[in-house]
């Protein structure tokens, strides 16, 4: 309702702007070259020039002062520290190069505004002011490269290293699945052709004839990590392009049909950790807030309790919107009892002879 | 006279001859083979598919604030795709996927560049008509039956196109995999097939144009910085396009024929598909070697564009046009080296990735040095603050927010968490398509009376200006802010994740905003249309420009000139150019036109 009547404020100030423009016009019919800027026109639009620098910095500081809360918190993730520091420096750039340009452009926009009989000063060329502010950038640029670049490699440098947990996330329309490779580590071989065997209980596609795959353990509900584990996940999709986006470890791969994409990354915070910290219950209490108010209006929502999410980041159809699983990061003990709870894709065969 | 002058003259006078034959109602405003009345007709046709996705992008930012709220005009607009008001999630991504691809293709390549190529290559350079009048005619006719078959899309039973204008297979190729890849996406297809034909056929007349019809003395290092953008948009066009139309042709072979192009290892709807062995990714690669240097061949001629209008209204030679220069042709071939940084996550080989953040980052260094050029310009001018000045300025504005985060997205490490995110649609909306929009805008305002003969109102025009400005910022500059906080994009509604239920006020402060912006156009528009008929009658150069579309009479002639062609003495940039003494070179006036000879004792400057 606020949001209407903005609006209709908002248009009533624009048409009443336009009426007085029109007033205004009236009363310079005659005048020679009406159409074309003058004197007050542009001592007008340079004060207004010199308002609108004024506007940028405010909205600058306003949505970082009111909307700098919802932004993802610290990653969850060991190379996410690196991301967040990579982050941090080019942000800090960016926010300095706006700055110094936007102040610059606006401010001589309004300090040269137009005057009749005034000379502009004929100023074509310089090459040392050129070879200048194209050797900063160069400078400043060189090093985010490398910075980059490091770090990237360091991130994509998949590798079965260091024991680590190898898990394939499963994209279909709309959901997603998880595969643990069991206790040999291995993941069985699969493909879509299986997917009808054992009367579509072969929800993966997992060849039963590769023994490696018998000890595979699939969860459609919850992905599970251990904590301080590397995990080396392997992409698959049955339909379409999806994308496995796991926004507070700083983790995207696209999973792609007829292909099986990686990415790895070693979690360091569990979900209970996660939410004793007191940025992460700021939010969650904030939300919860905004919840019980909609509650109110009738809408039935339950409170939230925060959680690491997987969500499809690339548009796949219909339900693209809600394609979403819960991530769980625990002990390792914690993870060893829930995976030990689960069935296994033998086990599913031999139930399914019986 | 000189002998030669006078042998030009008749041969001017010879060719006259041949246009004098009778004009038709169908030959003067429909078939015509003049550049000037094809350049407005891709105008009015920019408009119009621009006032659709303008339309478009406000239905859907209304369903993002008030989530599945019902709208009554959801339900005029929409029909059966909004029951009782309520948007349809469907008709939600195929309102996104025809809203990008209206916007890209026909408001900002066709409209953006199509408009003012046609208008000012022959008219700045010295030229009669393009090379080819006839294949003019037939790249506008190409385009607009394109569009024909694109706004007829909108309306097909199963639903227009949805799969993102990106349309990725497996996505777009499958009609079991969402209602719009059915005949919408054939339709697509075919738009943009014939687009694709326009826009080469158009291309080409272009470069040719630049590179024949020149006048004498118009030498390349004399031409117009927008001559120069439009010349290299079109050279990017003809290396890019036909890309596009292979990745387009493959993707039809695989949804008709059978083919497997893009599609291996698919279960769909219960069954197996007999696709095997094609690969996703390759289209991928396909469609990004155009779809990148597709951001500057809509770029490019707004940078002309605003080149040209900033030196004029600052009374100022544009500063470094050597740089200038030589930054539209490094930043054209950069462009068709770094169409990999859309796929950083795609699952392509990382080792491509570094090499494509190298390449994308490089290019900040063109663009750094056009915008320092553009301030430096502005500095100690005389700013005469027509419409098209504020536009410009406030394109170099957009320019730089929007260019900046191109360092993080460019960076594929930071890419990976904000890929595909509302931060990189407010990124891209800000660098190429309020900074094009704003192009477009200042070109209009400016060249308006060179077009129609009349003036647009400027009070209106700077209501227009100022309610855009603010809120475009206000549309794009909080959504970095959803993007950061990861939300992805082409979302319906993110009701159904709580952890973004506190970005519910940042959607409806952004939806507010682009109403507003929406509204402005309103008034852009009745401006535009009221001035081509009851405008203030326009003088030959109102702007006091320099350039030589400003000597041909305001009425429009068959051949622009009405008697020999002008020859060039100069540069386009001669404004307040003064003598040791002090004084303007030519007494009393602040500039001096390209077909002004040199002044007694006035130095010819190595530019």
């Amino acid at each position: 309702m606020t949001a209407l009547l903005t609006i209709i404020v908002l248009i009533l100030v624009a048409i009443a702007v336009w009426q007085m423009t029109k007033i205004f016009e009236f009363s310079q019919i005659g005048v020679e070259n009406a159409q074309v800027a003058n004197d007050k026109d542009n001592k007008l639009n340079g004060y207004l020039m010199f308002a609108f620098l004024g506007f940028l910095y405010l909205l600058t500081i306003y949505c970082l002062a009111k909307w700098g809360r919802v932004l993802l918190p610290e990653a969850s993730s060991a190379h996410g520290k690196d991301y967040d520091t990579l982050m941090m420096v080019s942000m800090v750039l960016i926010f300095i190069v706006q700055a110094i340009t936007q102040t610059l452009l606006h401010y001589f926009a309004f300090k040269y505004k137009g005057e009749k009989g005034k000379k502009a000063l004929f100023y074509a060329d310089n090459d040392k002011l050129e070879f200048i502010w194209t050797i900063i950038p160069v400078i400043t640029l060189a090093g985010l490269i490398l910075y980059g670049l490091y770090t990237w490699t360091t991130i994509m440098d998949i590798n079965e290293e260091d024991d680590p947990i190898v898990i394939e996330l499963y994209a279909q329309q709309f959901n997603w699945k998880a595969r643990y490779a069991g206790d040999d580590n291995v993941l069985g071989d699969a493909n879509v052709r299986f997917l009808s065997d054992f009367d579509g209980q072969n929800v993966l596609g997992i060849d039963s004839s590769d023994p490696n795959g018998m000890d595979d353990i699939i969860s459609t509900t919850e992905l599970h990590l251990p904590v301080n584990r590397k995990v080396v996940f392997k992409m698959r999709s049955q339909d379409v392009l999806h994308s496995a986006y796991m926004p507070h470890f700083r983790a995207q791969m696209n999973c792609v049909p007829g292909m099986i994409t990686q990415f790895s990354f070693t979690p360091t915070v569990t979900t209970e950790e996660m939410r004793q910290k007191p940025e992460i219950q700021e939010k969650v209490k904030h939300i919860n807030e905004l919840r019980a108010e909609r509650r109110k209006k009738g809408e039935d929502l339950e409170n939230w309790e925060f959680d690491y999410l997987l969500l499809c980041n690339k548009i796949c159809g219909t339900s693209h919107f809600n394609m979403q699983m819960k991530i769980i990061v625990e002990s390792e003990e914690e993870f060893n009892t829930w995976i030990k709870e689960q069935q296994t894709f033998g086990q599913m065969v031999a139930g399914n002879e019986n | 006279m000189s002998a030669t002058a006078t042998a030009a003259h008749a041969d001017d006078h010879a060719q006259d001859h041949g246009h004098h034959h009778k004009q038709t109602f169908i030959s003067k405003y429909i078939f015509s083979f003049d550049h000037k009345m094809i350049s407005k007709q891709y105008l009015i046709t920019g408009i119009f598919m621009g006032i659709i996705g303008i339309v478009m992008s406000l239905l859907f930012r209304m369903q993002l604030a008030w989530p599945e709220e019902s709208f009554s005009i959801f339900e005029v607009l929409l029909g059966k795709w909004a029951p009782d008001g309520v948007m349809d999630p469907n008709i939600y991504l195929a309102l996104v996927t025809i809203h990008g691809t209206i916007m890209v293709f026909f408001v900002l390549t066709a409209g953006l560049s199509g408009t003012f190529s046609n208008l000012l290559i022959p008219l700045q350079i010295g030229a009669r008509d393009m090379a080819s009048g006839f294949l003019n005619m037939l790249s506008y006719w190409l385009f607009f039956l394109s569009s024909v078959i694109m706004v007829a899309s909108i309306f097909v039973e199963a639903g227009p196109a949805a799969a993102g204008w990106t349309i990725y297979p497996p996505l777009s190729a499958l009609p079991q995999a969402q209602g719009g890849s059915g005949l919408g996406m054939t339709m697509w297809l075919v738009s943009l097939a014939i687009f694709i034909a326009s826009s080469l056929l158009g291309s080409l007349n272009y470069i040719v144009t630049v590179l024949n019809l020149r006048t004498r003395g118009m030498s390349m290092t004399r031409l117009p910085l927008t001559i120069w953008a439009l010349f290299v948009t079109a050279i990017i066009g003809v290396v890019s396009f036909p890309v596009l139309l292979s990745a387009a042709l493959l993707l039809i072979f695989d949804r008709s024929f059978g083919t497997s192009f893009f599609l291996s290892d698919i279960f769909i709807q219960g069954e197996v598909l007999h696709h095997q062995g094609g690969s996703p990714v390759l289209f991928e690669h396909l469609f990004w070697f155009l779809g990148h240097p597709e951001v500057y061949i809509v770029l490019l001629p707004a940078l002309g564009i605003t080149s040209e209008i900033i030196a004029t209204n600052s009374r100022k030679p544009i500063f470094g046009y050597r740089a200038m220069v030589a930054s539209i042709l490094a930043i054209a071939f950069l462009s068709t080296i770094v169409w990999g940084h859309h796929m950083f996550v795609s699952g392509m080989n990382p080792f491509l990735g570094s090499v494509f953040t190298f390449t994308t980052l490089l290019i900040a260094i063109p663009s750094a040095v056009k915008a320092f050029n553009y301030i430096t310009t502005i500095w100690k001018g005389n700013l005469q603050m027509n419409p098209a000045m504020l536009f410009s300025i406030g394109l170099v504005s957009t320019f730089i927010t929007g260019g900046l985060t191109g360092i993080i997205l460019g960076d594929s490490t930071l890419d990976i968490n904000v890929h595909d995110t509302y931060f990189v649609v407010a990124h891209f909306h800000l660098v190429m398509g309020v900074t094009a929009v704003y192009g477009f805008l200042a070109g209009v305002y400016h060249w308006f009376p060179k077009m129609f003969g009349r003036m647009m109102n400027k009070n209106l025009g700077y209501v227009h200006f100022w309610l855009t400005a603010v809120s475009a910022y206000g549309v794009f500059f909080p959504m970095h802010f959803v993007g950061l906080a990861g939300l992805p994009r082409r979302y319906y509604t993110n009701t159904n994740f709580p952890i973004f239920d506190d970005l519910m006020d940042i959607n409806v402060v952004m939806t507010v905003f682009a109403l507003i912006a929406g509204a402005a156009q309103v008034v852009f528009l009745y401006n535009f249309f009221y001035s081509i008929f009851f405008g203030e009658k326009a003088k030959q150069n109102p702007w006091k420009s320099n350039t030589l579309e400003w000597t041909t009479p305001v009425e429009h002639i068959h051949g622009n000139w009405p008697g020999e062609i002008p020859e060039v003495h100069r540069w386009a940039y001669d404004y307040s150019k003064t003598n040791e003494d002090g004084e303007y070179v030519i007494p009393g006036q602040d500039y001096a036109p390209q077909t002004v000879p040199l002044q007694e004792g006035e130095e010819e400057l190595n530019h």
